[in-house]
């Protein structure tokens, strides 16, 4: 029977990593809960193993039953009935397989009821549901918003909550308003509070919420009346058993037709305070938001893992002039890049999630006692490590996403076209992932002082010092030469002091750093398996050799003065 | 009210995806090539008993099995999935056991567990086919049977009567039994839900003692007195009482002769039109060969 764990040894490699002794040694507290709790590990060994098992029996799910319902949850879709949201029917059927195999407070902790997985194992349950259904991946990694109640609300809130969570409720983060996307800042849902009712009242409405008629809802709304921007905004929590948020409509969306996104209708709808006043946008969506871009990440990879499933199966298949196609080069080149953009991009996604774990962990034990100095300055490189490496992660995977959705498609040939083949779905699933969650270039903007500021280029030249397997030594060292490219075209661009100049080639500059950190990581996960990671090491040098090129070329040719012929109107239409 | 439930379980080389080499030469099942699996009709079965438990608070699940020491394996899958306890009744002197041999074994350690209300099998195991030990159990706990159940509609405590749909040829029949009773469970009926994560990690290491190696065996010695639930119970023929004549070959009246090789193949077609006639000649010719009726 197919299983998407133990038919890819690439995830389970990611357990192998000597990050996660110190993962596991924090997140178990050096095993505190092995004498109270019968699923708690005992030691190190066990915990991996313990890891391990629980993936296999997610490949196992997800390869036999979310997979396999994928296609006519895609077909039916939810739909929305007095103001309520119906899934489709197999999504009832997926929610209640992933209910009973216990995956949902993956990593809250186990007073709680929840496993107690670091970020790294949660990362490859999501990414596994995403590569059977990219839609339904929305609804049960949402999930992950309890992270946020957890860090922010106080205890009461948490026994309240985190154990429904567990237990299998769902969960949505209520941001966008019609004239709040990209820009945040924007959001107009009113909070007042109510002496009479004893509690906050919400009013106005949401528009494109995943999942929007979830059981527990943080919703983002303006508590500080007169304010217009970031500042006046806080964070919510809403409960659907209080009433008062409706339905008005479910999207009609291009792809993971079985996540509805709804439009929302708050009428008195009584919630309680997460967090303190005014800190809403700066610091809890913040937190959120990049939880929730490392989600996106995993689903990307997700989404790539079948893309690339479905090629390859159809190239060993399809026969033309008188052989199999995957024994073309024009058809095996495509193949050989989008296993490459998926090894050295998942290499990316679980990089950054040891980061977030390392920090996570630190900043919970913080909220039990006091970090030691050595401890701080951990978390503090972490954390920083974290923040620079979610951007480049969700960015760059969700790109390699769609483009291997399109590869796919294109191995397929015209039968791709047609709707019978699962290319299709993927195809369109896809499309989201370099969108919401922030766009790629919104990943850009929150990348890019990394760039500036010399972070990006430090971490490159300290991955320059590992040592590599003698076989990929001459790869690396073509590495290092993209580095050298690069500090060049950061140096440029930094000595310019040009903000629109800056702003016109971010997005090379952001690539050639993604390009060179995953080319190192690459080779490092090449030297420690090289049947497992040898052939995309040396596709993926070679791709990424070209593209530094290409960036490259862009920065160090275009001029300052150059900036205005790719402006399409004027600026002062804008300013007038 | 609580119920106590025993559901059986075998161990089945997986017989759905055969490869060239499934069968040895001489016409046996070549147990080395196929990989050993909870057989499917068992697991539709223990769907049913952890529905039951969870209509019914408090009631237990006992899974017991026969078979080598390795099948403890059908055990930790069952308890991973929300079974209670397991049994393994494993004995040299079992081996060869045809379905007579198997129903007298099984039934003497039902006995021993004693106090079930309800006992629940698949309909037949992939690897025989035969569907006889179900059944014969029954007979030989003298208990009612239904056969080919697809769900259990309804278990009513105070009267101790279970409503069940069977799956029969051409539709489904709805019967009512006493408990307590034997149920075999139709391949048709809801599939087992997955294993659950919490209790994988809980039960991971559960093993019977002739699982473990001798170093292993003192290492879990001091284990499974912290943690009983680690310890799957295993019985050998002794521990059943049961008795020497009626188990493994020598209580196998069974032999077989030869084991054949049968391809099912189209001979000829032939083209008719959808007339009255045509239809109606067509089922009186079918009628006379016995293929339908």
């Amino acid at each position: 029977m197919a299983n998407f764990y133990t038919d890819n040894p690439e995830i389970k490699f990611q357990l192998n990593h000597p990050l996660m002794k110190r993962i596991v040694e924090l997140k178990e507290r050096s095993f505190a809960d092995k004498d109270e709790y019968d699923y708690a590990p005992q030691n190190f060994e066990d915990a991996i193993d313990s890891y391990d098992r629980v993936l296999e029996l997610t490949g196992d799910i997800s390869a036999n039953i979310i997979a396999a319902n994928a296609e006519d949850v895609d077909a039916e879709g939810p739909h929305c009935e007095n103001g309520r949201v119906k899934y489709a029917s197999k999504t009832y059927e997926n929610l209640d397989t992933t209910i009973k195999a216990g995956l949902n407070g993956v990593t809250m902790p186990r007073r709680y009821g929840g496993l107690n997985f670091p970020c790294v194992p949660y990362t490859a349950i999501n990414e596994m549901i995403a590569t059977a259904d990219a839609g339904f991946e929305n609804i049960w990694s949402l999930q992950d918003c309890i992270e946020t109640l957890y860090e922010f609300g106080d205890e009461d809130q948490r026994q309240r909550y985190v154990p429904r969570v567990c237990k299998g409720e769902t969960m949505s983060m209520d941001l966008t308003e019609p004239d709040a996307g990209s820009d945040l800042q924007s959001v107009m849902l009113k909070a007042t509070y109510s002496e009479e009712e004893g509690c906050w009242l919400l009013n106005g409405c949401k528009r494109f919420i995943t999942n929007g008629d979830s059981d527990i809802h943080l919703v983002l709304a303006r508590s500080e009346e007169g304010t217009k921007d970031g500042r006046g905004l806080s964070m919510f929590i809403y409960d659907k058993n209080q009433g008062g948020v409706n339905v008005r409509r479910i999207e009609n969306k291009l792809g993971i037709h079985g996540s509805p996104t709804c439009e929302l209708v708050y009428k008195n709808a009584k919630a309680e305070l997460c967090g303190s006043r005014k800190l809403g946008l700066i610091k809890y969506v913040m937190a959120l938001m990049n939880g929730a871009r490392l989600g996106i990440a995993a689903q990307s990879v997700g989404i790539s893992q079948a893309a690339y499933n479905e090629g390859l199966a159809y190239a060993k298949d399809r026969k033309q002039f008188g052989k199999t196609i995957i024994n073309f080069p024009a058809v095996f080149d495509m193949l050989a890049l989008m296993k490459a953009k998926l090894d050295a991009g998942r290499s990316l996604l679980y990089a950054t999630a040891r980061y977030v774990d390392i920090y996570k962990a630190l900043e919970d034990i913080a909220r039990e006692r006091t970090l030691t100095s050595e401890e701080r300055q951990e978390m503090k490189t972490f954390s920083k490590l974290a923040d620079a490496f979610t951007p480049l992660s969700k960015g760059m995977n969700s790109e390699y996403c769609n483009q291997n959705a399109y590869d796919s498609i294109q191995i397929h040939g015209g039968s791709g076209f047609m709707l019978e083949y699962a290319c299709q779905r993927l195809y369109r699933d896809a499309r989201i992932t370099s969108i919401y969650e922030g766009t790629t270039q919104l990943q850009v903007v929150a990348a890019i002082r990394y760039v500036t500021n010399g972070f990006y280029g430090q971490h490159i030249a300290e991955l320059e010092q590992e040592t590599v397997a003698p076989e990929f030594q001459t790869l690396k060292d073509r590495v290092i030469k993209m580095g050298e490219r690069y500090n060049a075209c950061v140096n440029k661009v930094v000595d310019l002091k040009d903000q629109d100049y800056q702003d016109l080639v971010a997005r090379h500059l952001y690539e050639m750093a993604a390009d060179i950190i995953m080319g190192h990581l690459i080779l490092a996960d090449a030297s420690k398996d090289a049947n497992l990671f040898g052939k995309s090491a040396r596709v993926y040098v070679n791709f990424i050799a070209a593209e530094i090129e290409k960036h490259a070329s862009f920065v160090e040719n275009l001029r300052p003065e150059d900036v205005i012929n790719y402006r399409q109107v004027d600026n002062s239409i804008e300013e007038a | 009210m609580s119920l106590k439930i025993v559901v059986l379980a075998k161990q089945v080389p997986d017989t759905r995806n055969v490869g060239p080499d499934a069968m040895t030469p001489e016409g046996t099942v070549n147990r080395a090539a196929l990989p050993a699996v909870f057989n499917p009709e068992d697991l539709n079965a223990l769907e049913q008993a952890l529905r039951l438990k969870e209509q019914f608070p408090g009631s237990t699940i006992s899974v017991v099995t026969m078979g080598l020491p390795k099948s403890a394996e059908v055990i930790r899958e069952a308890l991973y999935r929300g079974a209670d306890e397991g049994y393994v009744i494993t004995d040299r002197c079992l081996g060869g056991a045809d379905t007579l041999a198997t129903s007298y074994t099984l039934s003497q350690a039902i006995k021993k567990i004693g106090g079930f209300d309800i006992i629940l099998g698949g309909r037949q195991a992939i690897d025989g086919d035969t569907a006889q030990v179900g059944p014969q159990i029954a007979e030989k706990l003298g208990l009612t049977q239904v056969t080919y159940a697809e769900e259990i509609l309804e278990l009513n405590p105070d009267t101790r009567k279970i409503i069940i749909k069977r799956h029969v040829d051409g539709g489904v029949e709805t019967v009512e039994a006493p408990l307590p009773l034997v149920v075999t469970v139709n391949g048709s009926a809801a599939p087992c839900r997955p294993r659950n994560a919490k209790r994988v990690l809980k039960y991971k290491n559960a093993t019977a003692p002739a699982e473990r190696t001798p170093e292993q065996a003192e290492a879990m010695a001091e284990l499974v007195a912290k943690k009983p639930y680690l310890n799957i119970n295993q019985w050998g023929a002794a521990d059943i009482d049961a008795d020497p004549e009626q188990i493994g070959k020598t209580g196998s009246p069974t032999n077989v002769k030869a084991v054949k090789n049968i391809v099912f193949k189209a001979k000829e077609s032939r083209t008719m039109t959808a007339s009255d006639a045509d239809i109606e000649g067509l089922i009186v010719e079918l009628l006379d060969s016995n293929t339908i009726g």
